[in-house]
């Protein structure tokens, strides 16, 4: 099935997400659509699922313009799609969410659940999944929800299969096995849409690469571009894709981590027993798949969660059983992953959200009071300092730019005296200018003598800026490596091997011979 | 509303992967608050009723009604062994919960149904210790079915419209509509049937505006049900005082639904009078909990309902018009609050009354929580209410030994230890109170 | 768990509207709870629009329940002006009857009684006004607080008590009534605090049960000898000690008493409570976004208790202006349906005190003037619940009323630029 794209225009109130964007996808081909995050990717995507009405330009099935009022229109036509974050009920089986809108039904509108598990076989063993159709989604590790998700788009005869940023949340070798599946149905005839912003992938899988910057096509490429050109195109201007930073001068030991183990909710090791020192003036950066426990470890350093337990010692201060009120004033800043959610107050304003913490003490605090002329004072100075964009300090959380509003975070937990700075996936969803400034400002703070951690799937920024990595998988420490370790060898102890093995495993099998034994730090792929 | 609003605070730091329990060899942990609960029932019954009821009495319960074919004797039995066997009882089933909880299992619903209703003979048992009077049992229950009825048929309402996402506080005032419908046209056509079709649509109409303004205006539910039961107070508070009240004969003097008796089955002892000597409304109940039960957990309306609550986006993504879906089921929720609205008066051959729904509403709501948004278990906590009602009647002609208020207070205080999660954790369905956009 | 909820993590709206914003921030209570960011942008126009839309819908009823409108309806094409004379008298006779009742009576005998009304209403403002605030506070710290009702009872019931089971001398006694009633309110909603803050428990639904329990609570208590009114039958209580009464203000011909200073006060209290206390800054914390509150050290359970019983000492203070102000004896019935009214009076007043302070001036006024309205045009007291529900619908729902009365919508809000970035 050909799939063409004539002149879409998105408009969100002032903002033009997609302006004029045309795009072709042959039968039996995978186009990359590549860009930065914020770039339209998404949004075009959703429109071409019936999901948003464009403002302008039309959608050619085997060149017939359709309009989809609605997925479920985009469904017919053989559109499917695998959404960043799954659109699967948690609650409910496989088969069920597979079955979930073209539900087989006996008499009287009884659900068939025999020949939705059937279907659900049946696909699962043409491409080798090994998905119970019985199993809840909300016991299926990542991976597999994702092939549910695929299973589902199959089971509807998509012939189309747009994958938004479908490696985010997979292993290195996870997502090998994704190419491998991508391949699989590209030889069986559907045509495939990838959406993503990781050079390495795109040169790996595709057969054409849209570049889009700022709601417009800037270009295609060939995969054989080199992984600089496809920077620059999506960036629109050439990058310098490091980061500069001295050589780390570490002084004592300044956090010792012992034994720190936390139980989730369901009762289950979400951390188990990790031990590792950080000193001052260096950074350690948390490497792993998501979901392997460096949440965890974040949020019980800082006292967030309730079932941890051994030792975390700040100085000669044991954290652990501490309140995060009590941890925060022991020198501890923190930037968490989603900012939006914990990081800033949308509601408040900027010069609010910069004493999120330290209302209630000097010198904003006057006894219960707040100072509101110190409030000011302090906005205006971190505003200027932090290069925050806004026009004043009374914008909301919510006027700025997930850049900005980054900023606002980074000078917030910066602006008291530090021992430790933690700061998970600093740079997510940001775009190239801002994580030049975020990463400045971490090794800025490094310099400073502070102790620093940085928590960050991309293993890129992980190269980037560690002094040295320690790689988590299933809540364990696997290693603790020095800064110029492989992606090979990273992306193996990702996956759960030991460092020996992961290095033997990695001379074995180079998986991209072009990468092996890359220095770190050597510019490849943004953010 | 979702019952456990906090997530972050019952995880703190919230289950922060999608990849869930990380290693597979440690079980979850314990839950020992239904265990303890259970003992402290049985410590309950032995202490208070065992102990508490005079040495040597005895109580006396009547179980037949004068209709009936098999007249059973009243039964007598020794209070004190009596309520001392059912403590034991209630123990024993506490150990089974407790070996249960340690070895991670999760038991029936037919326990903590055992417990109450061993727990609720001892009552019995003890507050009829030595009183002159015997216990009606079979009119007990037929009067709890009657407070249960619109309980059920509330809780119902709710279930339907929150199981798609939409939460309904305002079934107390679809009630309230349904049941003045019901008056008014059962009165005007002088015919019970015809306020039993009226019903449904009043309470649809309270539906409808809570859709209108939930769905299309995404006003906060709660805030919507709460204010749309002040207007359907007001509404109708305001048309008994001027309409009604002058026009009572021929506006407010609804004909009584027939009583109709089911051959045979209505003669079963003791729960025969109750189950099947009574109007259809109440065999339209008990259809519909059945047909609920069946539709919500196994059909394709079914699915796309609970997917709509759970997941909209999800819902959307495979073609299903979510906020189309709510809009219906929101209604279908509010016909069947009015039709419960109807038993207060034309089930009864009652004149609508200013506020006669008296905060049942809330109890059905209270209902649905208890039974964690099934039919089933919303059935068996409406009863559980209604009973505790009837018990109210009952003991006040036996004489109780406890106040009245205390045992009207059962509902509030059991759904208040519901959503505490001290008798299990209850899960809200996920998107429920969340307007849905794209 | 971001991923599956959606519309959680979707960025408000900016402010809209042409209003100027308070500078110190409008908090929005929890995330999904669009109906105070709507109010918070709903403009005057909005509200007072709103407050006709609902006036003239109660005209609709009142005419149509009016017999002398049914009997003219009858050959109203014969005879319109019939028709439409009946209408306007029963509206009118019903609104100005309304407005004498509850502003200024030019038809009383004296200068005293005419302006007795005015101060009926400011009388019956005075539970709306510390309830509204307590669920104002609640509200904008993202607590929904629908216990009210039980809280103002258990603050009536307790300030009783120690109004008529102490002699004391008058100021003590006073003191004592009006903590007594403060703590038990607060208590009471500090009930739900608690279990939200150590079991997640929904507060809305402990709330609502904690309102019929303390319904039921007094009527048990009414039933026992400390309560009953010795040798009565009733469920009433002895008369409290003058002692332990507010003073009138405007002498004792009028009704008017010192609560409604001590509301006034506490409406200045909790404004700046709310806006320039660091505790009101942690509580408007918690209700914009309790992660991000928790995340920077506030201690959200702490702050769920600290706002309940704050929220509930004042809603138990309107049980005891309700008491030692104008009842003067607790029997079932004495706290009426103060509770409900005060969430619409939070909802109208915007959860701002001075916007509850006027919200509860208005629904005093209708409540104040309701009686005469039912005497002298048979409209019956019900058609007040029915023009306060009808306003907090218009209200919370802006876009409503921009349609009904074609007014421009606001500035299209930046929100939908957040989600393209997603």
């Amino acid at each position: 099935m050909k799939l063409e794209l004539r002149g879409i225009t998105k408009i969100f109130g002032s903002l033009v997400a997609n302006d004029h964007i045309d795009l072709v996808v042959e039968e039996g081909e995978i186009h990359a659509l590549l860009g930065e995050n914020g770039a339209g990717k998404s949004t075009l995507m959703n429109v071409l699922y019936g999901f948003y009405d464009p403002d302008d330009g039309e959608i050619l099935v085997d060149d017939v313009p359709r309009t989809f009022t609605g997925p479920g229109d985009a469904m017919a036509a053989g559109i499917g799609m695998v959404h960043q974050h799954f659109m699967l009920v948690p609650v409910f089986t496989v088969a069920e969410n597979v079955a979930l809108g073209h539900e087989p039904v006996k008499g009287g509108g009884i659900l068939d659940l025999k020949v939705a598990r059937a279907r659900v076989r049946e696909i699962s063993e043409r491409f080798g999944f090994d998905i119970d159709p019985d199993a809840l989604i909300e016991d299926l590790p990542v991976g597999a929800q994702q092939r549910v998700e695929i299973i589902k788009a199959l089971s509807r005869d998509a012939q189309v299969l747009i994958l938004d940023e479908p490696t985010a949340v997979l292993t290195p070798q996870e997502t090998d096995e994704l190419i491998e599946i991508m391949r699989e149905l590209r030889a069986a005839g559907t045509s495939i849409v990838f959406i993503t912003h990781k050079l390495r992938e795109v040169r790996a899988v595709a057969d054409r690469i849209t570049v889009i910057r700022r709601g417009k096509v800037v270009g295609t490429a060939s995969p054989q571009s080199s992984e600089k050109e496809l920077a620059s195109a999506m960036v629109g201007r050439s990058v310098s894709l490091g980061v500069e930073k001295a050589p780390a001068k570490p002084s004592d030991v300044r956090l010792q981590v012992r034994d720190l183990a936390v139980t989730n909710a369901a009762g289950a090791k979400a951390l188990d027993s990790v031990s590792f020192d950080v000193a001052g003036g260096e950074i350690l950066a948390i490497a792993g798949v998501q979901g392997n426990g460096q949440t965890e470890l974040a949020e019980a350093i800082l006292g967030m969660q309730p079932r941890a337990t051994g030792s975390v010692r700040l100085g000669g201060t044991e954290l652990v059983g501490r309140s995060i009120r009590q941890v925060l004033d022991a020198g501890v800043g923190f930037v968490p992953e989603d900012r939006s959610k914990d990081g800033i107050i949308a509601s408040f304003s900027i010069e609010e959200n910069l004493i999120l913490d330290l209302h209630d003490r000097a010198p904003f605090a006057k006894g219960p009071m707040i100072d509101r002329r110190v409030v000011a004072e302090n906005a205006e100075r971190q505003i200027e300092q932090f290069d925050v964009r806004a026009r004043s300090a009374q914008d909301l959380g919510s006027q700025l730019s997930g850049g900005n509003q980054q900023k606002l975070v980074l000078a917030r937990e910066m602006s008291r005296p530090l021992e430790l700075f933690i700061a998970s996936q600093p740079t997510r969803g940001l775009d190239v200018g801002s994580i030049e400034f975020v990463h400045k400002r971490i090794v800025a703070e490094r310099d400073a003598g502070t102790a620093v951690i940085i928590v960050s799937t991309e293993l890129d920024e992980v190269l980037d800026l560690a002094d040295r990595i320690a790689v988590m998988y299933r809540g364990q420490i696997i290693g603790v490596v020095p800064a110029g370790t492989s992606r090979d060898v990273l992306g193996l102890m990702m996956a759960g091997l030991p460092l020996a093995a992961a290095q033997t495993e990695a001379a074995k099998h180079p998986t991209h011979p072009a990468d092996a034994g890359r220095p770190a730090g050597t510019p490849e792929v943004l953010s | 509303m979702s019952v456990s609003t906090d997530k972050s605070l019952k995880n703190p730091g919230g289950p922060t992967d999608d990849r869930g329990a990380l290693t597979g060899e440690v079980a979850p942990p314990i839950s020992w608050q239904a265990p303890v609960a259970y003992w402290v029932v049985a410590a309950l019954t032995v202490l208070v009723f065992a102990l508490g009821a005079p040495t040597g009495s005895e109580t006396t319960f009547s179980l037949a009604t004068s209709k009936d074919f098999f007249q059973l004797a009243p039964l007598t039995v020794p209070a004190g062994p009596v309520t001392i066997g059912l403590g034991v009882l209630v123990a024993a089933l506490a150990g089974y919960a407790t070996y249960a909880a340690v070895r991670r299992v999760k038991v029936g619903v037919w326990v903590p149904v055992i417990v109450g209703i061993a727990f609720l003979l001892a009552f019995l048992v003890w507050s009829g210790a030595d009183k002159g009077n015997a216990i009606a049992v079979p009119n007990m229950l037929t009067q709890g079915l009657v407070f249960a009825v619109p309980l059920a048929f509330g809780a119902m309402a709710g279930l339907v419209c929150e199981r798609s996402g939409i939460i309904n506080i305002a079934i107390e005032g679809q009630l309230l509509a349904g049941a003045f419908l019901a008056a008014v046209v059962a009165t005007l056509v002088s015919n019970p049937y015809a306020g039993l079709l009226a019903a449904p649509l009043a309470g649809a109409a309270v539906a409808a505006v809570l859709a209108w303004f939930a769905i299309t205006y995404r006003v906060d539910q709660i805030i919507v049900g709460v204010v749309l039961n002040v207007l359907v107070t007001g509404l109708t508070s305001f048309l008994f005082s001027t309409v009604l009240k002058e026009n009572s004969s021929t506006l407010n003097s609804p004909p009584r639904l027939p009583v109709i008796e089911i051959p045979l089955l209505s003669q079963i002892p003791i729960v025969g009078p109750m189950l099947f000597r009574q109007t259809i409304l109440v065999y339209i109940l008990f259809v519909t909990i059945a047909v609920l039960q069946v539709m919500l957990f196994r059909s394709r309306w079914g699915l796309r309902m609970r997917a709509v609550g759970e997941h909209p986006k999800a819902a959307d993504t495979v073609g299903i018009k979510v906020n189309r879906t709510r809009w219906r089921n929101t209604i279908l929720g509010g016909a069947i609050a009015g039709l419960g609205g109807a038993s207060f008066t034309i089930a009864l051959g009652l004149a609508f009354g200013k506020e006669m729904t008296a905060g049942r509403g809330f109890i059905a709501l209270a209902a649905m929580i208890l039974g964690r948004w099934s039919p089933r278990g919303a059935l068996l906590a409406a009863l559980l209410f209604g009973l505790a009602e009837a018990l109210r009647g009952t003991l006040s002609i036996v004489g109780s030994p406890i106040p009245a208020q205390f045992l009207s207070m059962l509902p509030y205080l059991a759904t208040i230890f519901a959503v505490a999660g001290l008798v299990g954790r209850v899960r809200a369905p996920a998107a429920e109170g969340i307007p849905y956009t794209k | 768990m971001t991923d599956r909820q959606p519309g959680t993590s979707t960025a408000p709206g900016t402010t809209k509207g042409s209003e100027p914003r308070d500078p110190s921030g409008t908090a929005e209570p929890n995330r999904g709870r669009t109906l105070l960011r709507d109010i918070a942008e709903s403009t005057g126009a909005v509200v007072t629009l709103a407050v006709l839309a609902a006036l003239a819908l109660a005209a609709v009823l009142i005419a149509a329940a009016n017999p002398e409108v049914q009997r003219t309806a009858s050959y109203v094409f014969a005879r319109p002006s019939d028709f439409l004379t009946a209408v306007w008298e029963a509206v009118w006779s019903a609104y100005s009857s309304l407005f004498r009742g509850a502003v200024f009576d030019p038809q009383a005998s004296t200068t005293e009684r005419m302006f007795r009304p005015l101060t009926e209403t400011l009388t019956a403002s005075v539970p709306l006004i510390f309830a509204g605030l307590g669920l104002g506070i609640g509200f904008r710290s993202g607590l929904f607080n629908i216990g009210a009702q039980g809280q103002v009872v258990l603050g009536a019931v307790v300030s009783a008590y120690v109004g008529f089971a102490f002699q004391l001398p008058a100021l003590l006694h006073v003191t004592l009534a009006v903590l007594g009633g403060l703590m038990a309110g607060a208590l009471w909603a500090g009930i739900a605090g608690a279990l939200k803050a150590r079991f997640g428990a929904n507060e809305v639904i402990v709330t609502i049960m904690l309102n019929s329990i303390a319904v039921l609570l007094m009527s048990y208590l009414l039933s026992t000898t400390a309560f009953k009114r010795p040798g009565s039958n009733n469920p009433i209580s002895p008369m409290l000690d003058e002692s332990a009464m507010f003073v009138p203000l405007l002498g004792d011909s009028f009704r008017l008493h010192a609560g409604w200073l001590l509301a006034l006060a506490a409406a200045v209290g909790t404004w700046w409570l709310m806006e320039r206390s660091t505790w009101g800054f942690k509580f408007r914390a918690v209700g914009a976004n309790a992660d991000a509150a928790r995340t920077a050290g506030t201690s959200v359970r702490a702050v769920y208790v600290w706002v309940m019983l704050v929220a509930g000492g004042l809603a138990g203070l309107g049980g005891v202006s309700q008491v030692l102000g104008t009842e003067g004896v607790l029997q079932e019935g004495v706290a009426g349906s103060i509770g409900f009214d005060a969430i619409t009076v939070a909802l109208l007043g915007r959860s701002r005190p001075l916007g509850t302070v006027l919200a509860a001036t208005l629904f005093g006024a209708l409540r104040a003037g309701s009686p005469l309205m039912q005497t002298v045009s048979g409209t019956p007291i019900d058609i007040v619940l029915v023009v306060q529900a009808v306003i907090v619908l218009l209200i919370a729902a802006p876009p409503l009323v921009r349609s009904m009365f074609r007014l421009p919508a606001p500035g299209s809000g930046s929100r939908l630029a957040k989600e393209v970035a997603a």
